[in-house]
């Protein structure tokens, strides 16, 4: 029972590659795993069209809730009667920021769900073409993510079009029009971040194939939960009050929620440095803990035969 | 005839304890796979929840309130639940089928084709969400019923109504999904197949009166009378949250086109299915 000794790709004894060397391998990755997701373009438009439908039924269901709120003139506490662009608001949305909200997070999940990526890492482990990282001059965790940006770069090229036919017929709902300039970066920052969160996460919870061989009903559990509390399903400010602080602090509502408020201007301008400084904390945690768990995890796999 | 039926009947029950045996020898998974879609049904059921923290009813005058609305959420369960069940994995396994030749064994069988295609596999875990419906449909009974203000008892006129109905959406969501699965003879690969089954079903998550507005019209048409999923739940769940008597003739009209387009789509399904085996050529062997 001898475990493979790991050479790190930077302290390696062959010979060093150097910058460009480098370059060129990522860019050779780049491009194959581009070139790789484009075979299937026509299934992929038609796909990212079709998954706009569900939006269809939150629009006529929230248009169904904030008209009964507005006919009963009740008002539950923290729903304050809105502007005069909304005639109601709850949690702070009027009828149409909802609607942009939920197409809002429809951008901030195409940039930060990763399909496939724990559940492949933790079967790489498990059939043991882990090996592979550990004897050839590459890095796993950075090929994986030049796979990723390389995919989504393959989809955003694809799927502009549709996005962009839906957002156009959907004009209207974005009372507000265009964000300014600073709170428009902010929110590609986000995205970026929450690509960034996402990936890192969802490579720690592969990681846990090291320990654990199945893995997938905890990635189901995670997913439950990532939908629930990333603000998929509704903005966060519709959660009570006790259990909004809790949710605030978990890093899952980078991936959806945080991008669509800071394009819809719902975080307080003096409080958004300190809210894109704690994203930034939570990627930095979680390169930490990716990184971590993978050199611990290689020191304890074993590979046999080959 | 009758022992023709019994015949099928025997059939059902062997495949329905075939998998009951499968299930049962991976018995962790089976757990966790109720386990999993009851967190689904907990999550649904937080999000419904919050809605009504802050409103009273779904849509103005629609008689949707929260207990109202969690007796339509049970009902979604309960069809769905069953077409979990019974069809969704045969539907898969359909699909799979036609890709790899294995039909022609199917075919080869001296018993009506799509009988052996719509009932091989039961999958038992799926009913865990069955359960889960009941305890929503009974805490939302209790609860309606002893409200202070408009409280109200379904006669047992209504319970019977409401099975009867609940039966019939689960007869039109079977014959969607098998031709959705039958087109795949044509089009050799369905993978979308699952996703698309998804989307469509969504529209009947919610009381039908919601699309019936604006642009929402000629959706509120098609998905009531050309791909009838909005009658699945709305019919038997209205049939329980409210009055058998007295109701408008506009009513009782929405529950004879359930009838009549249960029997459709069935017709339709076989008629669908049927056409799609006369272009099948084997894959292979």
């Amino acid at each position: 029972m001898s475990t493979i000794p790991v050479s790190q790709p930077t302290t390696s004894h062959h010979a060093p590659i150097g910058v460009m060397g480098r370059l060129r391998i990522w860019k050779m990755i780049f491009a194959t795993a581009f070139s790789e997701r484009l075979v299937y373009r026509g299934d992929f438009a038609l796909g990212t069209l079709m998954r706009f439908l569900p939006i269809i039924t939150q629009i006529f269901l929230w248009w169904a809730i904030f008209d009964s709120i507005a006919q009963s003139g009740v008002i539950s506490q923290e729903d304050a009667p809105g502007g005069a662009s909304e005639s109601v608001t709850i949690g702070g949305y009027g009828f149409r920021e909802m609607v942009a909200y939920y197409l809002l997070t429809m951008i901030a999940r195409a940039f930060s769900s990763m399909p496939g990526l724990a559940s492949g890492i933790a079967l790489q482990i498990r059939e043991g073409e882990i090996k592979r990282y550990m004897i050839q001059p590459i890095d796993l965790i950075g090929f994986l993510l030049l796979n990723r940006v390389a995919h989504k770069c393959a989809y955003y090229a694809v799927a502009i079009a549709p996005f962009a036919l839906v957002f156009y017929l959907c004009r209207d709902y974005f009372v507000d029009g265009f964000p300014p300039t600073h709170l428009f970066l902010c929110f590609l920052a986000s995205l970026i971040m929450g690509f960034l969160i996402g990936f890192f996460l969802e490579a720690a919870i592969g990681m846990i194939g090291f320990w654990f061989l199945e893995v997938s009903s905890l990635l189901f559990l995670y997913m439950l939960f990532s939908f629930f509390l990333s603000g998929h399903m509704f903005p966060l400010p519709l959660l009570p009050d006790w259990i909004e602080p809790f949710v605030n602090f978990l890093p899952l509502k980078y991936l959806a929620y945080f991008p669509a408020a800071v394009f819809l201007g719902k975080i307080p301008e003096d409080e958004l440095p300190m809210e894109m400084a704690i994203q930034a904390a939570w990627l930095v945690f979680f390169i930490v803990v990716c990184r971590f768990a993978y050199s611990r995890g290689v020191a304890r796999y074993s590979g046999y035969g080959g | 005839m009758w022992s023709e039926i019994n015949r099928y009947r025997r059939v059902f029950l062997t495949f329905a304890q075939n998998s009951l045996v499968r299930d049962m020898t991976f018995r962790t998974n089976f757990v966790i796979e109720c386990l999993s879609s009851l967190g689904w049904t907990l999550m649904n059921v937080g999000f419904y929840l919050i809605i009504f923290e802050h409103t009273n009813s779904i849509g103005a005058d629609s008689g949707w309130d929260r207990e109202k609305f969690f007796l339509f959420l049970a009902t979604t369960w309960f069809i769905n639940s069953l077409v979990q069940a019974f069809f969704m994995p045969n539907a898969e396994e359909f699909s799979e089928l036609i890709r790899t030749g294995g039909l022609d064994f199917a075919l080869l069988k001296p018993i009506d084709t799509q009988f052996l295609i719509s009932f091989r596999r039961v999958s038992w875990s799926s009913l865990a969400n069955f359960g889960a419906g009941l305890v929503i449909a009974v805490v939302s009974l209790w609860q309606l019923a002893t409200r202070e203000i408009d409280p109200y008892v379904p006669s047992a006129m209504s319970f019977v109504l409401y099975v009867l109905f609940c039966g019939c959406g689960v007869a039109i969501m079977y014959s969607l999904m098998i031709c959705l699965s039958a087109t795949s003879i044509w089009l050799g690969r369905n993978q979308t197949l699952y996703n698309f089954w998804f989307y469509i079903t969504n529209f009947s998550r919610y009381p039908m009166e919601i699309y019936n507005r604006g642009w929402g019209q000629p959706l509120y048409g098609l998905f009531t009378f050309v791909i009838p999923v909005l009658v699945v739940v709305n019919v038997p769940a209205r049939l329980i949250a409210r009055p058998v008597e007295p109701r408008g003739d506009s009513e009782w009209w929405l529950v004879g086109w359930a009838l009549v387009a249960t029997v459709l789509s069935v017709l339709a399904s076989r008629w669908v299915f049927r056409t799609a085996l006369g272009s099948y050529r084997s894959a292979s062997s």
